[in-house]
């Protein structure tokens, strides 16, 4: 076992613990921070991909931004825990849930049973390079000129959208 | 030993369906919420995953996209939430119907 395989189990298995743990809490601030538990993980496994831009992000935009402002509304509406659940399982959400399973079995057999394994055993050799701000930046200011620009028209409409959705009278 | 790629597609594939699960399961519609940012988050380390391994930037750059319209996302559908809130008194998805029939 490497580092990276260690880190790698240890922090995938925590992430998919806080998962499940976000949507099985009945408070919504413990499932909130959970959640947010779970971003420091995946975080942490991009760190273990060799991208370190991609890991700060993740914590500054994820845990700094949207999890800060999920929190925000919560305590702004003043939610308690959701009522029991155990007698509201109708059958279309048992459905659902057995369309899940199915889901992850489909998923599972193509992932692993599918694929040609052998090319791609271990990280190509430029992914050190490629995920530094570096790298990141030049392919952001080069070939993703235009899309990143675009970003930036979508993120002023969704504030004034905000904006307005979130006023008492326009 | 090292890890492959499948073994990220795997773990990546069961956050996506504990997100799906919680999507179908869960009647807060701000818990609803957070179940499509981990749906998100999963298919971004997909993405993070497949550039590392094919020595292609275009994953990562699609998970910088990604991020911005999930920040867009989160404040339009928060604030919808709000209106929801002062509109209905509920954020309970069971009792917002008034979009049915």
């Amino acid at each position: 076992m490497t580092v990276e395989s260690i880190l790698f189990y240890l922090l995938g298995s925590v992430a998919v613990g806080t998962a499940l743990g976000m949507i099985l809490q009945r408070n919504p601030v413990m499932s909130a921070l959970l959640l947010v538990a779970n971003f420091f993980c995946i975080a942490g496994l991009y760190l273990t991909l060799q991208q370190q831009f991609l890991a700060v992000i993740q914590i500054v935009v994820y845990t700094g931004a949207i999890m800060v402002l999920v929190i925000f509304v919560i305590m702004l509406l003043n939610l308690g825990d959701e009522e029991r659940l155990a007698e509201r399982l109708t059958i279309s959400k048992s459905l659902g849930l057995a369309l899940v399973v199915g889901f992850l079995a489909e998923l599972v057999y193509i992932i692993m049973f599918k694929n040609p394994a052998s090319e791609f055993a271990q990280l190509h050799p430029d992914a050190a390079r490629l995920g530094t701000v570096e790298g990141i930046g030049s392919a952001l200011f080069g070939k993703f000129l235009f899309p990143f620009e675009a970003t930036s028209v979508l993120l002023l409409v969704a504030v004034v959208g905000a904006v307005i959705l979130a006023k008492k009278r326009v | 030993m090292f890890i492959d790629l499948h073994t990220y597609l795997g773990l990546s594939a069961m956050l996506f369906v504990i997100g799906v699960a919680g999507v179908l399961v869960r009647r807060n519609v701000i818990i609803v919420f957070m179940c499509i940012e981990l749906m998100l988050n999963s298919v971004n380390l997909t993405l993070a995953a497949f550039s590392s391994y094919l020595g292609d930037q275009t994953g990562q750059v699609l998970v910088f996209f990604v991020m911005a319209v999930a920040a867009a996302e989160a404040a339009v559908g928060l604030a919808i939430v709000i209106a929801l809130f002062r509109n209905k008194k509920t954020v309970n998805i069971d009792e917002i119907n008034i979009l049915k029939w």
